[in-house]
């Protein structure tokens, strides 16, 4: 069965790529531009993966997380953070709220695809 | 027995003498006579009688004219001599008694004169020797005050109750410019000697820096120093560091008691917002160029990486990439406009005025390369920020290559400004100079003479975050250097204040900003039964719309002045026009000189009060006849919720206590007995000051009479006549 991935950003140009990029690789990708249509599309398809960006309109990708991990159903769904805030600090909290991957702007697309594939078991 | 009741004793005398020998003869007469000759005598006297009385009343009344003229000339003219000769001996001794009267009181004044004199000449030769004496203490003193006016960088000493017992200009300038609010002085007077650091700098920051302090000096620190960042109430943010005053053990090796602290504080606000621009900056070059970077790259990979996506996906990846660049480029150049100057280098550079740049450059030329200058058109009020003395060398530098390998003879300056970008330019005519020249110039070690500097122009151009260049003017044979230097924004001293202090500095011997004999100075509170001598007092004056109070008039204008320990503090004053909101009467202006276009727009009462009653703090109110002004100020009362509470002494009921038998106590006539000069009258601030001239002569003759507390002073005012007066 072909795996749901969640991409959550509000730069339609980033998009674009992991939209393409995920394609590709195989998943069947949907896509929310803010934090709020972010929670409304997990509950619709229940996806296996939410690429979550940080730094979002509404509800910041932090809050996402926060949310998404405190629904004991979901406990298998795997995230992962994109974020341009690269310090240390900001790593260890995005860990801290439950992200199972921290990863930064710029990346290697080949390197994600390869982060998203093993999360999911691949 | 004072003067009055032995007048009235003559007076009996006199009436006694004149009629009791005659009553007695008649009696004794009247009793040694037979019944026929009293009768007799009675027909002879009776009809006579009036006769009689009327003559010996007119020679009664006579007598009291003579006895009343000898009585004033004599025993009034002598105790009104005497309080004048008390005046020779204590608040002015250049005062001299003036022979009038009968002849030997005329002959008394002219001899206490002669003596007075003498002893004059001899005071002055022991104070000539004293001066002398003091001369070199005063001359260390005045070293340090200098010194303390001059440091960029200001200082504040305390003593262990936080009462300041010197500050510098600095310091006074700095915390100046952190006052916040309507008055020429809110806040900015706060910092006055003997007034509480607690005002300005929060207390519990203190107390636990000098805990600090202790704590390293029980250890042995050799350093005991501690800084901390405060904030004032106005937001700004200050730096200061303590360094702890102490004193001598009291046994050998005992503990060393901290007996005050030095603060030098330093105001970083404006650094600390550079700073955070700072931040800014390489925030927003940094995660900010994140974003755009990850579509740029993912776009790119993709496009690597599936060389097989069909025409219309392969064109939107391209238009990602394109859009992302030019907005990274948009993004970039915002950045280094908005922010170039807190990209500059760290160096510390220094507000400067131009002109006074190449004035200072021009000698240096003149001294050390015997070079002539000359200046062209000066932009006179451009302010460069600068670091003066590698901006100097590196001008003499460029100046005595010019010399040596150019031959040239003069060297013009010129000063000119263009949106951030100041100019100084460096003039001369004759042999050009290739633009591979200053280059080479630009890299070599700045040596002049003997004089070795391992920067370079180059280091001193970069410091400034400047340029240099080259450039010829071929019609007029000449070429110059420009050097390219940052505009200060607003000089961080104003030039007001500068001119103010140079005014405070050329008219007073050394400025008033130290008192050390407060190192023992202690509680704050006003205690009735402190001396006079030893209290902080505020001598204030209004000026007002017109006389009376009660029926509407206002306060136009406030002036004071702080005495502490003794001295009148002619740079800690209070100083406002204020608007009445009502006319100014016109009978009034020639006296005060305040017109109704001096007080429009100026804070009203209700804004002034506040200020005044703080820089009030903690001391004694003096004024002449104080119960006018304070009637102002209590009428105020009920609106503004500002209440005076604290005690009031009247230099005009104190002149009546020390001078009961002068006609005249307007201050005016008070400072001319005690030897005043009044320079400023009926502003209010110069009244203020002479009453505050007065009031210390007069705390000193009050001593003299045994009045030394305030209590008692307050006491000895209440009783004379004047006080009876209301307004």
């Amino acid at each position: 069965m072909t795996k749901k991935i969640l991409i959550v950003d509000d730069e339609p140009n980033i998009v674009m790529s992991l939209e393409f990029l995920m394609k590709k690789a195989g998943f069947e990708v949907a896509v929310a531009v803010d934090g709020e249509e972010a929670l409304a599309q997990v509950a619709k398809l229940n996806p296996d993966l939410v690429l979550l960006d940080v730094m979002m309109p509404k509800k910041s990708g932090y809050e996402v997380c926060e949310a998404l991990r405190s629904d004991p159903a979901r406990a298998a769904m795997k995230i992962v953070m994109l974020t341009a805030k690269g310090r240390d600090t900001e790593v260890a909290k995005g860990m801290a709220l439950g992200a199972d991957a921290y990863v930064t702007k710029p990346f290697s697309t080949k390197e994600l695809v390869t982060q998203v594939t093993s999360l999911l078991g691949g | 027995m004072n003067a009055r009741s032995r007048f009235a004793l003559a007076l009996v005398v006199l009436g006694l003498l004149m009629t009791g020998p005659f009553v007695l003869t008649a009696a004794l007469l009247f009793a040694d006579a037979q019944e026929a000759e009293r009768q007799a005598l009675l027909e002879i006297m009776a009809p006579r009688l009036p006769l009689g009385a009327l003559i010996t009343t007119f020679g009664f009344i006579l007598g009291v004219v003579v006895l009343r003229t000898l009585f004033r000339q004599y025993v009034k003219g002598l105790s009104s001599m005497s309080e004048k000769l008390r005046l020779m001996l204590s608040a002015n001794r250049h005062y001299r008694v003036d022979a009038e009267g009968p002849p030997e009181v005329q002959a008394l004044a002219q001899a206490a004169n002669d003596l007075a004199q003498q002893r004059d000449e001899l005071l002055t030769d022991v104070e000539a020797q004293i001066a002398h004496a003091k001369q070199s203490v005063e001359e260390e003193k005045n070293r340090l005050a200098a010194l303390m006016s001059e440091l960029a960088l200001g200082v504040v000493v305390c003593n262990l109750d936080g009462r300041i017992l010197l500050y510098n200009n600095r310091a006074r300038l700095q915390f100046k410019a952190l006052a916040q609010g309507p008055t020429s002085m809110a806040g900015g007077a706060l910092i006055g000697l003997g007034r509480s650091i607690f005002a300005i700098l929060e207390r519990g920051q203190i107390t636990h820096a000098l805990e600090n302090i202790q704590r390293r000096l029980r250890k042995g620190s050799s350093e005991p120093v501690a800084n901390f960042i405060t904030t004032t109430r106005s937001g700004q943010l200050l730096r200061a560091q303590m360094a702890a005053v102490v004193g001598t053990p009291a046994e050998e090796g005992g503990e060393v008691p901290v007996t005050g602290y030095v603060l030098t504080i330093e105001n970083i606000t404006r650094s600390f917002e550079r700073e955070t621009e700072r931040d800014q900056v390489i925030h927003s070059l940094s995660d900010g160029s994140r974003p755009a970077l990850a579509s740029l790259r993912a776009a790119v990979e993709m496009l690597r990486q599936h060389p097989d996506m069909d025409g219309p996906t392969r064109e939107r990846f391209v238009g990602v990439i394109e859009e992302e660049a030019t907005r990274m480029s948009r993004v970039l150049d915002r950045t280094m406009t908005e922010f170039s100057d807190s990209l500059k280098t760290r160096w510390p550079l220094e507000d400067v005025l131009g002109v006074d740049l190449v004035a200072a450059a021009a000698q240096r030329l003149e001294t050390r390369l015997k070079l002539p200058t000359k200046t062209e058109s000066l932009a006179e009020d451009l302010w460069i920020r600068a670091d003066s003395f590698s901006l100097l060398q590196a001008i003499t530098f460029l100046a005595s290559h010019l010399q040596d390998h150019y031959e040239i003879r003069e060297l013009r300056f010129r000063l000119s400004s263009e949106g951030h970008m100041a100019f100084v330019d460096l003039i001369w005519s004759g042999i050009p100079v290739s633009s591979e020249t200053l280059y080479t110039w630009e890299l070599e070690p700045m040596t002049v003479g003997a004089e070795v500097n391992p920067l370079t122009l180059r280091d001193v151009i970069e410091r400034h975050g400047g340029e240099i260049w080259y450039q010829r003017e071929k019609a007029a044979h000449r070429a110059f250097f420009r050097l390219v230097l940052p505009v200060a924004a607003t000089p961080e001293v104003n030039p007001e204040a500068v001119a103010a202090y140079q005014h405070a500095g050329r008219s007073e011997s050394r400025p008033e900003y130290y008192d050390f004999n407060l190192f023992n100075f202690q509680d704050s509170g006003i205690d009735l039964d402190r001396k006079l001598s030893e209290l902080a007092y505020t001598v204030f004056d209004t000026e007002t719309t017109g006389l009376e109070p009660s029926n509407g008039d206002e306060i136009i204008q406030v002036g004071a002045v702080r005495i502490v320990n003794g001295r009148l503090l002619r740079q800690e004053i209070f100083d406002q026009l204020v608007d009445p909101r009502i006319p100014i009467k016109p009978e009034g202006i020639p006296i005060h000189g305040i017109t109704e276009d001096m007080v429009r727009g100026q804070p009203t009462i209700d804004m002034v009060l506040p200020a005044f009653h703080e820089f009030c703090t903690d001391t004694v109110l003096v004024a002449h006849n104080a119960a006018f002004d304070m009637r102002f100020l209590q009428l105020k009362e009920e609106r503004t919720g500002i209440r005076f509470q604290q005690p009031v002494l009247d230099t005009l009921l104190l002149s009546a206590v020390i001078h009961p038998n002068q006609e005249s106590h307007r201050l005016e006539s008070i400072s001319e007995r005690l030897g005043i000069n009044v320079i400023g009258r009926h502003t209010a601030l110069g009244d203020s000051f002479v009453t505050g001239e007065v009031f210390l002569k007069i705390v000193g003759l009050l001593n003299a009479m045994g009045i030394h507390t305030l209590r008692q002073a307050l006491d000895a005012a209440q009783k004379t006549y004047l006080a009876r007066v209301k307004y």
